[in-house]
């Protein structure tokens, strides 16, 4: 357990030595401090658009955060040859697997606090009030959401030749669940039977991220918090995809032969 | 050469080159009109997002239940649910017919016609939709424009397995309109709308309805109908929106009678040689105009406003409109 620590403490600390974070803050806060100082009819408590955008930002850059961070740990080990080292230690291929998961996650869970915090003392300032587990909630599910990102793209981290062609192909498959996963299932109904049964096995076989994202429109419509056990049972929902994941890229990496080419 | 040498010399070119063209360049685009940004930059594509900013208006209206690309057939045909206190059709306004913020609040002389329900005296109305008593005589086989809403709303059907009911958990599934000055929420929707499309007329009245009628904003609500009748010089919809403002909340009746007269006098322009004319506003023309006079001690002006109503067979409950005038008729004259 302790290799597994190490292993992702060093991806944290990429993480705080590489730019991509400091970049997607700075611009996440300048649109959100510019869309703050807009006035629309000398209305200063309107609020939910301010909530909507910034969440937003904060989505489109956790999972760019959570992609590129990922996408790069295994080949960037390989390509510069510091894998070999690293398996003599000796460190298993499923330590390497699962430090590096779990350091991406940690990693995206800390850029995601920095990011809710931020998030938290705007609409706090602007709407006047805070209404903290609602916030903590939403915090929650969307970096468990990350958690299967992370997961899916590890193992396409070890499929892919390139990072940038995983990380492309991962976005997509990741934009395509939040835009049609949920509704696979009504396509399947006005398609021809082929067609039909693939949509339907794709409904119930990929993770459905969209439930995540949800909790944000909640946040900003101010609804009710969503029941603790719901959340609970999302979050096992999250660890099953993730130890599939985790599990097909250790079947795929330890018969991979390593090479530096 | 040295980089200092070079590098002041390109800056200088640079900067002359810029003042001989500025002026040329400004000649170019003189015939053109000085648009907003956003208009430059997005050419007709922006009356597209301006309609998807309408629509996100109407999301953040319903506080996020709305029907996804999926569910269209469910989505709202029209805005008039956003407005709803005033769209119900076969509704004769009297000057003892109140509304209220959302809903309307109907008082003893409010009387409706037979697509909308039929109000007597004892019909209670509550704040989120109608609360009926026994004393209420509606006709219940007829359609309630608010019903209607909520049912057309009703776009969720059962899960049809465990991921969608389980998705349900996450979702907003409560079918809620803004209420309570929240419908604030919705106005900068609608203000980035009508800087997308100045021409879309639905978006300066939906706007100032809710910023005159719930949050008090009756300045910024006329000068946004003022910057709508500019861009749209021709538009009956927003003088009777501004004849309304005039009428309830400056009360000022000579004005707001004024404003409706040039409404109709559009209207007659636009509508009057089309196949299918926008009756309805014509209906709610005259029937202010009509209130205004009647207001103002002119009878026989009322009652021709009314017999304009019969005459152009607007109103969808033409007897509330007979039953009107026979009560302006009967009415004693004031001696005045």
């Amino acid at each position: 357990m302790r290799t597994i620590f190490a292993l992702a403490g060093i991806v944290i600390k990429e993480l705080y030595r590489r730019k991509d974070f400091y970049v997607l803050f700075v611009v996440t806060a300048l649109i959100t401090v510019m869309m703050a100082s807009v006035n629309f009819f000398n209305e200063d408590k309107i609020v939910r658009y301010l909530k909507d955008i910034t969440l937003l930002l904060i989505w489109v850059s956790s999972l760019v955060i959570a992609i590129g961070t990922t996408a790069r740990q295994i080949p960037a080990e390989r390509e510069s040859r510091t894998i070999f080292p690293l398996l003599a230690k000796p460190v298993s291929r499923w330590q390497v697997v699962a430090g590096k998961f779990l350091g991406c996650w940690l990693a995206c869970g800390v850029a995601l606090a920095v990011f809710y915090l931020f998030f938290g003392v705007v609409s706090g300032a602007k709407a006047g009030s805070l209404p903290v587990l609602q916030y903590v909630q939403a915090f929650w599910l969307q970096w468990a959401m990350l958690a299967i990102v992370v997961g899916m793209v590890l193992l396409g981290s070890v499929l892919f030749s390139a990072p940038s062609a995983n990380a492309t192909i991962c976005l997509v498959i990741i934009a395509g669940i939040f835009l049609l996963g949920g509704h696979l299932h009504k396509l399947a109904g006005s398609q021809p039977p082929v067609m039909a049964s693939i949509l339907t096995i794709l409904y119930f076989l990929v993770p459905h991220l969209e439930w995540f994202y949800a909790s944000r429109e909640r946040l900003v419509f101010e609804q009710d918090l969503i029941a603790w056990t719901d959340c609970g049972l999302a979050s096992l929902y999250v660890a099953a995809y993730v130890a599939l994941f985790l599990f097909l890229t250790w079947v795929v990496f330890r018969r991979r032969i390593l090479t530096t080419n | 050469m040295s980089p200092w040498v070079v590098g002041p010399f390109l800056v200088t070119a640079v900067f002359t080159a810029a003042t001989c063209f500025q002026p040329r360049a400004l000649e170019w685009t003189a015939g053109r009109q000085t648009d907003h940004l956003l208009q430059v930059l997005l050419g007709d594509g922006r009356k597209i997002l301006a309609n998807h900013m309408f629509v996100q208006a109407d999301v953040y209206f319903h506080s996020g239940y709305y029907p996804s690309v999926f569910d269209q057939k469910h989505a709202p045909k029209d805005a008039s649910h956003m407005t709803d206190g005033e769209a119900e059709s076969g509704h004769v306004h009297s000057e003892a017919c109140d509304h209220g913020t959302e809903a309307h609040v109907h008082t003893a002389e409010c009387d409706h016609g037979d697509e909308a329900h039929v109000h007597t005296a004892e019909c209670d109305h509550g704040e989120e939709g109608h609360v009926h008593t026994e004393a209420c005589g509606h006709d219940h086989g007829a359609a309630d424009p608010e019903d209607e809403h909520m049912k057309a709303m009703a776009f969720l059907r059962e899960p049809r397995d465990w991921i969608e009911a389980f998705g349900r958990r996450f979702m907003v599934t409560e079918h809620k309109h803004l209420a309570g000055g929240t419908e604030r929420e919705m106005l900068p929707f609608l203000k980035l709308s009508a800087q997308m499309d100045p021409h879309r007329i639905e978006t300066y009245t939906v706007a100032a309805y809710w910023l005159r009628r719930t949050l008090g904003r009756v300045d910024e609500a006329e000068e946004f109908l003022r910057a709508g009748l500019k861009a749209n010089p021709q538009s009956y919809e927003i003088l009777f929106e501004l004849g309304r403002l005039y009428y309830e909340n400056r009360q000022d009746l000579q004005r707001a009678g004024n404003l409706w007269r040039a409404a109709l006098d559009r209207w007659n322009r636009q509508e009057l040689a089309k196949e299918k004319p926008d009756l309805f506003a014509l209906d709610e023309i005259a029937v202010r105009l009509s209130r205004v006079a009647e207001e103002q001690g002119n009878r026989d002006e009322a009652i021709h406003w009314l017999q304009l109503v019969l005459e152009k067979d607007a109103s969808p409950s033409p007897e509330a409109i007979r039953a009107q005038i026979e009560r302006l008729r009967a009415a004693p004259r004031d001696p005045k």
